[in-house]
């Protein structure tokens, strides 16, 4: 039995050395908004937090990760979707699929953390996941809504939600 | 709150599957899945599309798959448009294709492709709202003894007008729910609408920024085996050997077996476990014929076939070979376009659970029923003993939509284990060596000038590969091949007038599986034509707008698309210093498109694509910022392939298998997008695919526009852009 840190819990499993944290939070953890991609840390679909720092967990092993370093998985960014970034994501439709977006929002976490206030340059350096269906303009829009303080309006959609708000 | 979910038709007979998670920090997270075989139950419907619950509570049914594209919110807008629904109460779910077929296709087509979600199907679904308002306006007139033309319905609510007197949907729908139905239902003008095309938000995202959204590849079944699986990498390969006690020891592994005559599946208790232990396990491949091909041995078969004598006549308007060789002057081009990967984020998956008398099969699918049919033929059962969930799609692309080998491969693997549900997840690699590509085509244009540099005919001779040649859908011409260049027609007809016209189709098919890949032909089609048109419009020395514009006359719609781009870029005004643009226009899926690129190309040949703008004129709009964000899309999916993509062959088998050697776009690379949407009413068009076709040309004629060079072979990754 190994024990990792996850979302604020301590999580015992049993893995092999050799198998990815991405494999364990999926299939011994039941945290599957964690997406596997490419399992070669190119696409970032499977971006969590480890003390903070956005990891790739398809290629670091479990068995690397100290039971004192603390992941963050998409599950466990806040209890209802309500994370600044979630609500941003949400306020400007930015999934499609929505296959990347776990990621994607954990890439965003991470980078807005360090630059509460990113330059598109920022953003294209540390944005550096893979989204197929495209939606590269509204992710962007949606950390720049986030930096502002989350004035969604500023995005320019004009978008209605079931509730009647608009963003 | 999300709205909506995927669930079995029943509500009351699904089940459940909650995990809980309370030990992750007293988070609890529940999700369900369709698990029981939930027959449809007409009793609590008012018809095939519309429940209405005693709380108000509406559920949509929604036969099109939900890939990213929108279309679940955009049917039910319009289902929710003519039942003068309260939108906030609207959720959606799937039928089953099983009910389908017990129902004789009540829903209609489940296919979901070809941008025809909302195109091919708004007249049913709509009628299938009105049908169920009027039932519900009868039935409350029934119950206060009125006449139903006293009776007003809006919001969920129907008031009878002279009185006041008010009730809901939810109140009269079991009574509606046993009124016969009108026999004929008139829809609405689409200037009244208040629900389809406004600008709202869609029902499917909160859960996609949780990670609460299930994905066919996030299914977890009580009991539930995980198989890894390879296929022999080259096409039409076949299984020779493999050791299994070679990896039989290694923890967890429930069984390793032969798939099929082609591929070898490892069952584990884990599908890392599974991977893994294939990755260790000896296979040997009988590579059967194709083993020598290559892509330089294909193209070289391509290019004989653009001087071929027989060939299939997609449009033939006049003689365009005597009128070209007649001409003071001749152009001649010809362009190529590479095999390409759909590379959808999730990879294949499913999960099938089979028994001697039944099979389930959980899977995300664009083409339900084509998974059922799959399916039940592997199972070896009647169709009426199968069944087939639909589950969220991690993109789609077309890859999901037709031939469903997945679907084939995990249900024989089911069947070594009955009564254990086991789920077939494909590596990236499988993923990536095992694609229904974007054919491959090569394609020579010739145009004929008079001494004036009128245009006197134009020859289009496409060789290349036929995707419903590969599919075995047809023996001889294939007409989708000439998507966009048709001479007429409601779907994909060429924007121009020739004195004499000619485009044909050398078919030159491969060992490669071809496939529909989003804008499927109309992506090149409209690289070969509107590239040469710019190519053309400098040899003449004509800006090549006007050059357009003069060839357009008879082609209003797609002229006025074209001009709405040019007129937002200011194309009569220069651009930027040093910022170039580069136009072009196409129509295909029934949508009229036209976009205009603004690039840089730095002297050192690094090339900047700034800002597109994308004009479409779908008909109608059913949800606008939905359009916006498929053409946005669209344009980022096109110009990762412009610029990167590229499958190509050695030794039989794709040399691509992930993200390393197929790179694709990311954020560095994305231009601002501008989307005109210009419904111009009286037709319906799609609004997934069309764009596509415009990216790749008008940032190759912004590049020419930069940098003089004219590039006809794609990616643009191996041209060097480099100018003095």
């Amino acid at each position: 039995m190994a024990t990792l840190n996850v979302n604020g819990s301590m999580r015992e499993f049993e893995a092999e050395d050799d198998t990815p944290l991405l494999w364990v939070l999926r299939e011994q953890l039941g945290l599957t908004g964690t997406k596997y991609g490419c399992g070669v840390a190119q696409c970032g679909a499977c971006t969590v937090h480890i003390d903070g720092v956005p990891t790739r967990s398809c290629v670091r092993p479990a068995a690397t990760v100290k039971a004192t370093e603390k992941i963050v998985t998409i599950e466990g960014l806040s209890p209802n979707g309500s994370h600044p970034v979630q609500k941003a994501w949400a306020a400007l439709d930015v999934p499609q699929c929505g296959y990347c977006q776990s990621g994607m929002i954990m890439a965003a976490v991470a980078l807005l953390k360090t630059k509460p206030n990113p330059s598109d340059q920022d953003i294209d350096t540390a944005m550096t996941n893979i989204c197929r269906c495209g939606t590269y303009n509204r992710i962007r829009a949606a950390i720049k809504v986030v930096a502002k303080g989350g004035d969604t309006k500023r995005a320019g959609l004009s978008i209605t939600h079931v509730d009647g708000s608009t963003t | 709150m999300s709205q909506t979910k995927s669930t079995a038709p029943n509500p009351s007979r699904r089940a459940f599957l909650g995990t809980s998670l309370a030990a992750a920090g007293g988070l609890v997270f529940g999700f369900h899945i369709p698990l029981a075989d939930a027959a449809a139950s007409p009793s609590d419907e008012l018809n095939a599309w519309v429940v209405v619950k005693p709380d108000d509570t509406i559920i949509i049914r929604i036969a099109r798959s939900e890939m990213g594209q929108g279309t679940l919110t955009g049917l039910a807008q319009l289902v929710a448009e003519e039942l003068d629904a309260d939108w906030s109460k609207v959720t959606t779910e799937y039928p089953t294709p099983g009910q389908s077929h017990a129902r004789k296709q009540v829903w209609g087509s489940f296919a979901t492709g070809g941008s025809r979600g909302i195109r091919a199907s708004h007249d049913y679904v709509r009628k299938g709202g009105a049908t169920a308002r009027i039932l519900l306006a009868q039935a409350a007139a029934n119950m206060w003894q009125v006449p139903v033309a006293e009776c007003r319905a809006a919001n969920s609510v129907i008031t009878h007008t002279p009185t006041g007197k008010t009730t809901t949907y939810g109140k009269v729908a079991d009574a509606a729910a046993k009124l016969t139905p009108p026999a004929t239902v008139a829809l609405k003008d689409p200037k009244d609408w208040r629900i389809a095309g406004k600008r709202l938000a869609r029902l499917d995202t909160v859960d996609k920024t949780t990670g609460a959204q299930i994905y066919g590849s996030d299914i977890k079944l009580p009991g539930m085996l995980n198989a890894a699986i390879k296929a022999c990498p080259v096409f039409g390969g076949k299984i020779k050997g493999f050791n299994a006690a070679a990896i039989e020891q290694r923890a967890g592994i429930i069984k390793v077996m032969q798939v099929g005559d082609n591929a070898v599946a490892v069952i584990a208790t884990t599908w890392w476990r599974a991977k893994s232990a294939l990755d260790a396990l000896p296979i040997v491949w009988d590579k059967g014929p194709n083993q020598n091909v290559s892509s330089a041995s294909i193209a070289t078969i391509l290019k004989a076939g653009l001087d071929a004598s027989e060939a299939y006549v997609g449009n033939e308007q006049g003689d365009a070979r005597a009128a070209i060789a007649a001409s003071a002057r001749k152009i001649d081009a010809v362009y190529s376009y590479p095999y390409q990967a759909h590379a959808t984020m999730e990879t294949m998956n499913a999960t099938a659970k089979w028994t001697p008398d039944r099979c389930e099969v959980w899977t995300p699918t664009q083409n339900g029923e084509e998974a059922l049919t799959v399916a039940a033929k592997a199972a070896g059962l009647p169709i009426e003993q199968c069944e087939v969930y639909k589950l969220h799609l991690g993109g789609g692309f077309g890859r999901r939509g037709s031939v469903h080998d997945w679907v084939t491969q995990a249900v024989l693997i089911a069947k070594a284990i009955p009564g254990t549900p086991v789920k077939l997840l494909w590596s990236r690699e499988e993923d990536m060596l095992h694609g229904l590509y974007h054919p491959i085509t090569q394609c020579k244009l010739s145009a004929g000038l008079d001494a004036k540099g009128e245009i006197t005919g134009v020859h289009m001779r496409i060789s290349g590969q036929s995707i419903l040649a590969g599919m075995g859908r047809t023996t001889g011409k294939d007409p989708a091949v000439f998507q966009g260049l048709n001479a007429s027609g409601p779907e994909a007809a060429i924007g121009y007038t020739f004195p004499h016209i000619l485009v044909d189709h050398a078919m030159r098919n491969t060992h490669v599986p071809p496939g529909f890949w989003r804008g499927v032909n109309l992506n090149q089609n409209a690289i070969y034509l509107e590239c040469f048109i710019d190519e053309i419009a400098h040899a003449t020395k004509q800006d090549p707008l006007k050059l357009r514009r003069k060839l357009m006359q008879a082609h209003p719609k797609h002229l006025a698309v074209l001009n709405a781009v040019a007129e937002r870029a200011g194309w009569d005004k220069p651009p930027a210093k040093g910022v170039f643009r580069g136009l072009a226009q196409m129509m295909g899926y029934g949508s009229y498109v036209a976009a205009c690129a603004e690039v840089s190309v730095s002297k050192a040949g690094v090339l900047k694509i700034h800002r597109i703008i994308a004009a479409t004129d779908p008909g109608h709009a059913v949800n606008p910022q939905q359009i916006e964000a498929q053409v946005e899309g669209s344009f980022a999916y096109g110009l990762s392939a412009a610029l990167f993509g590229e499958c190509t062959l050695k030794d039989g088998q794709m040399e691509q298998d992930n993200f390393t050697t197929y790179p694709v776009f990311k954020m560095v690379d994305m231009p601002a997008v501008e989307t005109i949407t210009m419904p111009s009413g009286g037709f319906w068009g799609g609004v997934g695919e069309p764009t596509i076709a415009v990216a790749a040309p008008a940032v190759l004629n912004a590049i020419f526009a930069a940098t003089g060079k004219r590039i006809r072979d794609l990616p643009l990754k191996h041209q060097s852009l480099k100018h003095a």
